[in-house]
């Protein structure tokens, strides 16, 4: 009884699927499915690496300064870190006193209180303070940015497939939309170029985005330790920084990590001597 | 059942006497996992994993009560409650890796030990209820997994949250006041956040309810084995303690090695980016996808795409939930009498396709719903629903089944009557009371 209602309900589902199929594979002979202009034009980001990279990955510090840097002076005029705290640019390898002068110079305020009137008002950033968002609200964000919100960079690293080798790739891959080929050596078609205040960049998965290219010359930032500014090494740098500022426990975990695994694999050695040495003579 | 030759609980110290004879929990543990439980001796690795599951259920309850201690269910602050514990409580970032890899693993280890019993029979008489109660825990772990994945509020957590819920829409007439009602509201927000918090804070304690029952039933016939013949002699048999402690351990501290390699170095790479995107309700995500663990089942939704009497919608729901359901009707379903895949050998061709079928299912379930990704998900969905609902009842009818051996002792010592220590003997060389042979 059970297996006749069994094979019943079976032919069922079984049969409805197959209609299902039927009419999908009927569309998928009819119709044409032409690619879309994002499958042609999207690129996958760049191979490229950072000291960050695999379970033995740590930050070069120097490098998450120069990083840091970019931040600064190009990134954090439209881009908040508001995971991120002054204090914790210690970790870089600022001493407390430059912390709380990073912090005191900051060119944004942070929200505050008059202490007189109690009007709203601001006060420079201590290392406490989480760095402050660019701008008052979302509103205001978008108003300056044709529409476009920037998102806060905290987590980016993270929250894109491949986060450090995109930001690098996205910050280095502005085209123009006009003489810009794939590499079937198509143009990008019309209706793809991008609209009033939208840049082309193949890396971006619509490929048009609304950030302007941020990094636009060598030399845009001088760097403290002589490195030369190229914009491929500001992109690298500000990229690797980001890896920090979303993973900043990575060498912390990378460090557990090896002496989880040396202690599992004692443990492991151990416990099958054990299961031998219990076993032995039993056949199983 | 005890076996007449299992061994006897007998307290030496006169403080654990007196325990026991007021309380007789170390009698318990010693007839259930003790040297009181005696279990086939042929067990493969396979019979590892119930042991890895159980392992996981309480490490994902540690890592979440330490969780719970800092999170805050809250719309507008559990995503930052979450970069909090990763980033200011102390060694926070492995509590939650820890707990979301911790998931994937539980899955990793449950969905082995399911499959171990779809081929070596192990739903058959008289272990039925065992299998049920089984699928009982597969449920609640499902609703639970589900729920903890809406706790970070990140974008896959709320859209995922809505697209889930949204399934009840798909009941005719009262299809939208329930998924109001389950929600607390018309999209997940708050009052979601809160009960789904509170809903999976308290399952896996009822999973840890539902898992004693589950042995308890086990322990009723006791372990089945790869040969799926039953325990006879003696000589079929060892004390679970020490020998399947000391496998088990080894098999755990393996297992253990894949996991904190993934959570310590690839701590991200099961889950979705998007989730590190806080939950923004006007900006839906270019692919809404579960977590991987539900993507054969995600496949089985989707793959309903033309209404036939009731809506598409309505049939991958249907057949989505049937997929995990007609589960419990297995032991009826598949009557041949011999339990082991070993010795069936048409059974044995089905199962092994069904295993790929799944993987399939698994793969197209995380792709986006477009085409030829939905045609391999209705070929696989079909195979899915004959293999259980129609092959096996026919199978289980016609099939030739191989000569089983006569005993598990006959299977291991292939006619060899003594083998070199006789039960009873440990490997230490002590002594222990020898059954009569
Ligand atoms: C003039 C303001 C401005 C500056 C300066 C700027 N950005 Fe942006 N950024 C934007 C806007 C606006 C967007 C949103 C684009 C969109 O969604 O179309 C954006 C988006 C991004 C994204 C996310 C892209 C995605 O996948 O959604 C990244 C990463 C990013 N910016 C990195 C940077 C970095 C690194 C810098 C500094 C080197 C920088 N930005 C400087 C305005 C800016
Ligand atoms: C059956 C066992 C369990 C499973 C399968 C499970 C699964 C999950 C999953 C998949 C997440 C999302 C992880 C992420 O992406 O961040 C999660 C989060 C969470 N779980 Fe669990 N969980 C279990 C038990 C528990 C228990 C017992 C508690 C508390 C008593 C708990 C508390 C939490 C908390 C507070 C979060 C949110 C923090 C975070 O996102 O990391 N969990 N759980």
């Amino acid at each position: 009884m059970v297996r006749l209602i069994a094979i019943l309900v079976g032919l069922g589902f079984v049969g409805v699927a197959a209609w299902s199929l039927l009419w999908g594979a009927i569309a998928y002979v009819s119709e044409p499915h032409e690619e879309t202009a994002e499958h042609r034009f999207h690129l996958y980001p760049k191979k490229v690496s950072f000291a960050s990279d695999g379970p033995l990955g740590h930050f070069d510090r120097q490098q998450l300064q120069r990083g840091f840097q970019v931040y600064k002076e190009v990134c954090a005029a439209c881009h908040g870190l508001n995971l991120v705290a002054f204090r914790n640019l210690a970790d870089l390898g600022y001493t407390e006193a430059e912390v709380k002068a990073i912090a005191a110079q900051w060119q944004i305020e942070v929200p505050s209180i008059n202490e007189q009137t109690g009007e709203p008002a601001t006060r420079k950033a201590i290392p406490a303070d989480k760095f402050p968002n660019p701008y008052a609200n979302e509103v205001a964000a978008r108003a300056a940015n044709n529409n476009a919100m920037p998102p806060d960079l905290s987590l980016i690293t993270k929250a894109r497939h491949d986060g450090p080798a995109y930001t690098y790739s996205l910050l280095t891959g502005y085209r123009d939309a006009a003489t810009y080929r794939n590499e079937k050596g198509e143009a990008l078609p019309a209706e793809n170029r991008p609209g009033q205040g939208l840049y082309f960049n193949p890396y971006f998965p619509n490929l048009n985005l609304a950030m302007p290219p941020p990094i636009t010359a060598d030399g845009q930032v001088t760097y403290a330790d002589g490195t030369p500014a190229t914009r491929d090494q500001m992109a690298k740098d500000v990229s690797a920084f980001l890896t920090w500022t979303a993973e900043p426990f990575l060498e912390n975990r990378n460090r557990t990590g090896w002496a989880v695994l040396v202690f599992l694999l004692i443990a492991t050695v151990l416990s099958y001597m054990s299961y031998r040495n219990i076993w032995a003579g039993y056949k199983h | 059942m005890s076996f007449p030759w299992a061994k006897q609980y007998e307290p030496k110290h006169p403080l654990m006497q007196w325990f026991d004879q007021r309380l007789p929990l170390p009698r318990l543990v010693f007839n259930s996992v003790g040297p009181g439980y005696v279990v086939p001796r042929n067990l493969n690795y396979f019979w590892n994993f119930a042991v890895l599951a159980g392992f996981m259920l309480v490490e994902q309850i540690v890592t979440g009560i330490i969780l719970a201690m800092h999170y805050a269910p809250a719309g507008d602050i559990a995503f930052q409650s979450v970069e909090h514990i990763m980033r200011d409580v102390n060694q926070g970032w492995m509590m939650r890796y820890l707990h979301a890899n911790g998931a994937s693993f539980f899955f990793i280890v449950t969905y082995i030990h399911i499959f171990r019993g779809l081929y070596y029979g192990s739903y058959k008489a008289p272990r039925e209820l065992v299998w049920m109660l089984g699928v009982v825990i597969l449920l609640l772990m499902m609703a639970t997994a589900f729920m903890g994945y809406v706790l970070p509020w990140g974008q896959m957590s709320f859209w995922g949250a809505k697209v889930i819920t949204g399934l009840f829409g798909a009941i005719p007439l009262v299809g939208e006041p329930i998924q109001t009602w389950l929600l607390g509201g018309f999209a997940p927000d708050n009052a979601a956040l809160n009960r789904f918090f509170s809903l999976h804070f308290v399952l896996p304690f009822v999973i840890a309810g539902v898992v004693i029952l589950h042995i308890w039933a086990l322990h009723i016939p006791g372990s089945s084995n790869p040969t799926g013949v039953d325990i006879k002699t003696p000589q079929d048999t060892v004390p679970f303690h020490p020998f399947y402690t000391a496998k088990d351990g080894f098999g755990l501290f393996l297992f253990l090695i894949f996991f904190c390699a993934v959570t310590f170095f690839l701590p991200n790479y099961l889950g979705h980016a998007d989730n590190y995107i806080p939950a923004n309700p006007l900006a839906t995500p270019a692919h809404i996808v579960p977590e991987w663990y539900f993507w054969p089942f995600y496949a089985i939704l989707r793959a309903f795409t033309v209404d036939f009497i009731l809506s598409a919608k309505l049939w991958g729901v249907l057949a989505m939930f049937a997929a995990i359901l007609l589960l419990f009707f297995l032991p009826w379903i598949d009557r041949s009498p011999v339990r082991s895949g070993n010795y069936r050998p048409r059974f044995k061709q089905f199962f092994w396709i069904l295993v790929l079928d799944v993987l399939v299912l698994g793969y197209v379930g995380g792709k986006p719903a477009e085409e030829p990704y939905v045609m391999i998900s209705q070929l696989a969905t079909i195979y899915y629903f004959a293999h259980f609902l129609i092959i096996l009842p026919i199978v289980s009818k016609f099939e030739k089944t191989l000569p089983l051996p006569n005993s598990i002792a006959e299977s291991v010592l292939h006619g060899e009557k003594k083998e070199s220590a006789p039960y009873g003997i440990q490997a230490g060389g002590n002594a222990q009371a020898v059954p009569a042979e």
